[in-house]
């Protein structure tokens, strides 16, 4: 008896030419561009650093929306300008800190207030949304809140455009982090190490957050059965703010850490990231901790390398324009090929 | 605290915070520029008291839980008490940006701001002339409980004209001269504005005809149902002749400025009808509908324009036309395929992902040679025999319209428009029930490009030049917001959200600013308080509203978000 | 004809469907292991079967929203693996599902126009021209959606509402009328009676057998109810553990003893 599991049918057989295509053509010019040696080794260096501190913020942000979707099975488009928000604080908190002079006298300090105020007002951003625009919407068909989300993104872009101005803001220097540092062989500048370790020191502080209190426990609880989790006791509507609250918190610290990079703050800057760290966020497998870190990282580094390493072999020029198109391109690949991710349940998709 | 009293208070304190974020965001200052009653009355004031008023109505209202409808002077006190708190608040941010200076992080946080929101009268008697117009708004907004239900709502439809009537001064006033009407002009509008006779006389009239219609309007409704078929047909005849006529002699009426408005609300229409049949008839959230209108005008000006960079065939617009759409609904499958298996939420953003595709390709030095990067393309020639002039590109806009208009109504009511609302409704019932689901995705997401291409097309020929700039993710945002705002699936609530979403913010120069914020209210509040839009479709009003015991718990939700407590039992 | 043996021993001359061996695996978890199944044309066939017995996940496979892991499935000589369930509707199988699921903001009639989906030769552009053809084929859908609501004792009163605001039996009645009008030669239903008071499931019961006589049907049932199933079926298959456990007419089902254990005798003292 023959077994046919599944037809090869017009719209696989696209998927597969396409998606099929597309890998081959990167190998083809990742290929080329080795060969032609237009990259010293030094360089390949700095890259992957540069995408590994790059990837650490996405990881951050990335984990905000997975933990929210592990709980409600959506995707908080807002997240980006949550994360927006608390730049634009960390820009503050530091202009002040810098004018009264904290910023040279106390640099640790300095640093770690303005860290505290921007992971402080993102929560507060990410749990006034939670109440005003996803709360009286749970149980409604999907696009509602969806919509709703980019509704509230909007609502908040603009307003920081209002309150702040449409500028670009310059950030006032960390001298502190100046200057750069070398790690065995490996060379990187002081803020990339402050990003790369403060990003990994929240992810271990979250994951243990998530794996050894009673309110991480609890999240688990209703990440797997809401229904279950409320008969057993757990206050629901607590665990979905304090849901909020930690995605809040995360994006705060990207906010500030990706400030560290970019040393600019903007009403827009929410948008693009947003976007990457949810592809991060599906690549890793949407729901899952610790493949929200993994995506970030992947995304990162693919994001830094990818343009020079893919596409200078074919002689295209500019390449870096196209960064973003090869951060969409993953997210595109990765829901034809394995929408899962790579450490996801099938279902979730 | 009594319950009632408490609930004041909070709503009052919301309003509160929605005055101070209108005045940290500018829009009071902006609006301060415009009258609404010349010399009495700018709209940047009229702002506070309208929350104030809106705050009083719901503080007033009858409350859920518990369960209590205040009466008469009691729910006038209750307005009173929440709009005076409304007052308060806005009194203490004046106060605060006179005292400390945080223009530094807040750039509207101006001494100007705190003048404006005394009416220019000082910070004594401007903190009590804020304080009890307030409160009397307050009382004015619950009173509209205590009235009867008829005389309510012909008040407020009368104010909410005579402001609109007041806003569109320059337009009205445009269209006054056109018509020959000019010496109305002298009567109703001032510079800027209504005069305080005009406002009067639009509100009286305007309420007058409301009332005369909630009390005989069933009556000419029986009337006209009773007629005889044949004449109702006559009558319908009458009214889409009319209804022509009134459209092809438009530009004519209201000028070039005013045709230009026109102009682009329909390339709106456009746009908004094909996004409708992906989101509302099919149910699938394109977020990256800016691609097709990228690739309609791309296409147009590459074809038609002999300043192409690489590939200048020079053909008519209506010569290039049948290519253009040929080009987009291949796009549209193309983008269709990849996200046939995906759920609502990652087809968003998988389809806003190549939203951001397309416009970083057509800016990138790499596709340079064919479509000009940042430079763009030049001199695309206008739809001969139609010129370039607001007045004349109108019509091919208007046929498109018309023609997109009819297309999809037909599609609604056919087997095809069937087959997608059951897909939207339920995908796998749907296939079971004999739907080839891939098939009908792939054509609401072509026949969707086709209509969004020619929008761009329209659009390449009516600017004259092609960039990159025109196609941000906006374009796809105010494209959602508008079907949203009209009611998803509904062709004519297409049409009011493009002449509300796109018109009004084109002819209010002051609005246009803060246009993305106001789409991103839109959006948050049309879900949270009428998810079916304004003019819904009888199929979507249920299904957005589906949940068990639905409409109790739809209020006590939307009660909550307007800061009415809400008290578990 | 071809002549498969029937397994369970009877030899079924004209069988509308046969199902060989078939065998559903949800990674460690079998939910049917090689279950043999025929229907002969112009029964009423029952599968029943403890909850958990696999029985809607066989349905599931008959009518292609599952595909099974192994196992051959004909129906009139065209194999049904590897179809996608709107090719499987257009061979003639129709069905309902156990928890009714309605297009419920779409109105009865639309409901049931849809169910004429797959017989309707309208194409988009054709629909886009309102040519004549495609408004007379419109008119006559609408006809016979009448027709079929009238059949299976809708009021014309209900067409213009959503179908979600209809009441529970009405809506049972609303789906049946939406498979018919695929118009299947064979219908399957999920517990066509479950959530029904007596005098409905009787209704509902007769309408099964007037249906099948007057439209010229084939039913394959899941029931839980005994009564209907003794009452209705011609045929009765037993499925335990996802296997097949015994086959035969009402009277032997009833008299099979490992039936009586699995089965019955569990559902006798309940009933």
């Amino acid at each position: 008896m023959p077994v046919r599991r599944s037809r090869l049918n017009f719209v696989n057989l696209f998927l597969w030419v396409l998606g099929g295509s597309i890998l081959a053509l990167a190998a083809f010019g990742a290929f080329l561009t080795i060969q032609q040696g237009r990259l010293s080794g030094d360089q390949w260096q700095t890259l992957i650093v540069a995408g590994i501190a790059l990837g650490s913020v996405y990881a951050l942000l990335a984990l905000g929306y997975t933990l929210v979707y592990g709980i409600l099975f959506m995707i908080n488009f807002a997240h980006g300008e949550v994360f927006m928000w608390g730049a634009f604080t960390a820009y503050f908190a530091a202009t002040a800190l810098n004018n009264a002079g904290m910023m040279a006298s106390n640099p640790i300090l300095a640093f770690v207030l303005v860290l505290a105020t921007a992971m402080l007002v993102s929560m507060l951003v990410a749990v006034m949304l939670e109440r005003i625009a996803y709360r009286p919407l749970r149980g409604a068909p999907r696009l509602v809140p969806l919509i709703t989300a980019i509704g509230a993104s909007l609502t908040l872009q603009y307003t920081a455009r209002g309150f702040y101005g449409s500028g670009v803001r310059a950030y006032p220097d960390f001298t502190l982090f100046d200057g750069s540092i070398a790690l065995g062989p490996v060379g990187m500048t002081v803020k990339q190490f402050v990003v790369i370790a403060s990003a990994i020191t929240i992810m271990v502080l979250l994951y243990l957050f998530i794996n050894n209190t009673r309110t991480g426990r609890a999240m688990r609880a209703v990440s797997e059965d809401k229904d279950v989790a409320a008969m057993m006791g757990i206050n629901v509507d607590r665990i979905i703010v304090t849901t909020f609250a930690i995605g809040g918190l995360l994006a705060g610290a990207a906010g500030i850490l990706y400030t560290l990079l970019f040393n600019q703050v903007h009403f827009f800057m929410g948008f693009l990231p947003g976007i990457k760290a949810f592809t991060a966020a599906v690549l890793g497998g949407i729901g899952n901790v610790i493949g929200a870190a993994l995506g970030g990282l992947t995304l990162g580094i693919l994001e830094s390398l990818g343009p020079n390493l893919l596409l200078t072999g074919y002689g295209i020029p500019a390449p870096n324009q196209l960064k973003d198109v090869i951060a969409f391109s993953v997210l595109v690949l990765v829901l034809i090929f394995r929408p899962a991710g790579f450490l996801g349940r099938k279902e979730n998709v | 605290m009594d319950p009632l009293m408490r609930r004041a208070i909070i709503t009052g304190l919301l309003g509160g915070a929605a005055v101070i974020h209108i005045g940290l965001i500018g829009m009071i200052d902006a609006f301060q520029s415009r009258d609404t009653i010349a010399d009495v009355l700018t709209l940047g004031a009229l702002l506070p008291i309208l929350i104030a008023l809106l705050i009083g109505w719901r503080s007033g209202g009858p409350m859920r839980a518990p369960h209590i409808i205040p009466t008469g002077r009691r729910a006038v006190a209750l307005g009173a008490l929440g709009g005076g708190t409304t007052g308060l608040v806005i009194t203490a941010l004046a106060l605060f940006t006179t005292t400390i200076d945080v223009r530094w992080i807040l750039s509207n946080a101006s001494p100007s701001l705190a003048e404006e929101l005394w009416y220019g009268q000082g910070a004594a008697l401007g903190s009590v002339l804020v304080i009890v117009v307030s409160a009397a708004a307050g009382a004015a907004g619950a009173a509209l409980h205590v009235i009867p239900g008829t005389i309510a709502r012909a008040l407020t439809v009368g104010g909410i004209t005579a402001i609109l009537v007041a806003l569109m001064e320059p337009f009205v006033v445009a269209v006054l001269r056109n018509i020959g009407l000019r010496f109305l002009e002298g009567i109703f509008y001032a510079q800027g504005g209504l005069t305080l006779i005009g406002f009067v006389l639009v509100f009286a009239i305007t309420a007058a005809g409301t009332y005369a219609w909630a009390t005989r309007g069933r009556e000419t409704k029986q009337r006209v149902a009773a007629m005889p078929p044949d004449r109702r047909r006559t009558g319908k005849l009458v009214v889409y002749f009319v209804l022509t006529a009134f459209l092809l002699v438009l530009p004519q009426i209201v000028g070039s400025r005013l045709s230009e408005v026109v102009g682009t609300v329909g390339l709106y229409i456009l746009l908004g009808l094909g996004l409708n049949i992906v989101v509302g008839f099919a149910g699938l959230l394109d977020l990256g509908y800016v691609a097709f209108y990228a690739v309609g005008a791309y296409t147009t000006a590459v074809l038609t324009s002999a300043a192409s960079p690489a590939f200048s065939p020079e053909l008519p617009f209506f010569g290039a036309l049948p290519f253009v759409i040929v080009a987009a609904m291949l796009i549209g499958l193309m983008v269709g395929t990849p996200v046939l298996r995906l759920r609502g939420d990652y087809l968003a953003i998988v389809t806003l992902g190549f939203g951001e595709i397309a416009r970083i390709l057509f800016l990138s030095a790499w596709a340079q040679p064919l479509v000009g990067g940042a430079q763009g393309i030049l001199s695309v020639p206008p739809p001969i025999p139609f010129g370039r002039d607001p007045q004349s590109i109108y019509y091919p806009i208007l046929f498109f319209c018309i023609l997109a208009a009819v297309a999809a109504r037909s599609l609604q009511g056919s087997r095809v428009g069937r087959a997608w609302n059951a897909m939207r409704e339920d995908e796998s019932v749907a296939e079971a029930t004999g739907i080839n689901t891939v098939t009908y995705k792939l054509l609401a997401f072509g026949l969707g490009a086709a209509f969004g291409c020619i929008s761009g097309a329209l659009f390449a020929t009516k600017i004259g030049t092609v960039f990159p700039v025109s196609f941000d993710l906006l374009v796809s945002i105010n494209a959602l917001a508008l079907i949203i705002l009209g009611g998803m699936g509904n062709i004519a609530g297409v049409i009011v959200g493009a002449l509300v979403l796109v018109g009004l913010p084109e002819l209010l120069r002051e609005f246009s600013e803060f246009r993305l914020l106001i789409y991103g209210m839109v959006l948050v509040t049309m879900m949270l308080l009428r998810p079916e839009g304004l003019l819904p479709s009888r199929s979507r009003r249920a299904e957005l509203h589906e949940r068990e015991d639905a409409e109790d718990q739809y209020e006590d939700e939307a009660g909550e978000e307007t800061g009415q407590p809400v008290v578990t039992t | 004809m071809t002549t498969i043996g029937d397994p369970t021993g009877v030899t079924v001359q004209d069988a509308i469907l046969r199902a060989d061996k078939v065998t559903m695996r949800f990674g460690g978890l079998i939910a049917n292991r090689e279950v043999d199944f025929v229907i002969p044309r112009g029964g009423i066939v029952s599968l029943i079967g403890p909850n958990g017995a696999g029985k809607t996940t066989f349905f599931n496979q008959l009518t292609g929203m599952l595909q099974p892991t192994s196992g051959e499935i004909t129906f009139e000589d065209t194999s049904l693996v590897g179809r996608t369930p709107h090719e499987i509707v257009e061979l003639g199988v129709g069905r309902t599902f156990q928890n009714i699921r309605l297009f419920g903001a779409m109105t009865v009639l639309a409901n049931v126009m849809v169910g004429h989906h797959v017989r309707m030769k309208a194409s988009w552009w054709g629909s886009l021209l309102r040519l004549p053809a495609v408004r007379a084929e419109e008119e006559a859908t609408r006809q016979r959606a009448r027709e079929l609501l009238e059949m299976v004792g809708l009021s014309r009163r209900y067409e213009e509402d959503w179908a979600k605001n209809l009441p529970y039996g009405d809506q049972r009645r609303l789906e049946l009328a939406r498979a018919l009008a695929s118009e299947p030669k064979l219908l399957l239903l999920d517990e066509p009676t479950a959530g029904m008071n007596p005098g409905e499931t009787a209704q509902m019961t007769e309408l099964i057998m007037r249906l099948r006589d007057e439209l010229d049907l084939t039913v394959l049932l899941i029931e839980h109810d005994m009564k209907v199933v003794m009452g209705i079926s011609e045929r009765i298959t037993v499925l335990d553990h996802g296997e097949l456990l015994a086959e035969g007419k009402p009277d032997e089902i009833r008299a099979n003893p490992s039936v009586i254990e699995a089965y019955l005798g569990k559902g006798a003292t309940t009933a």
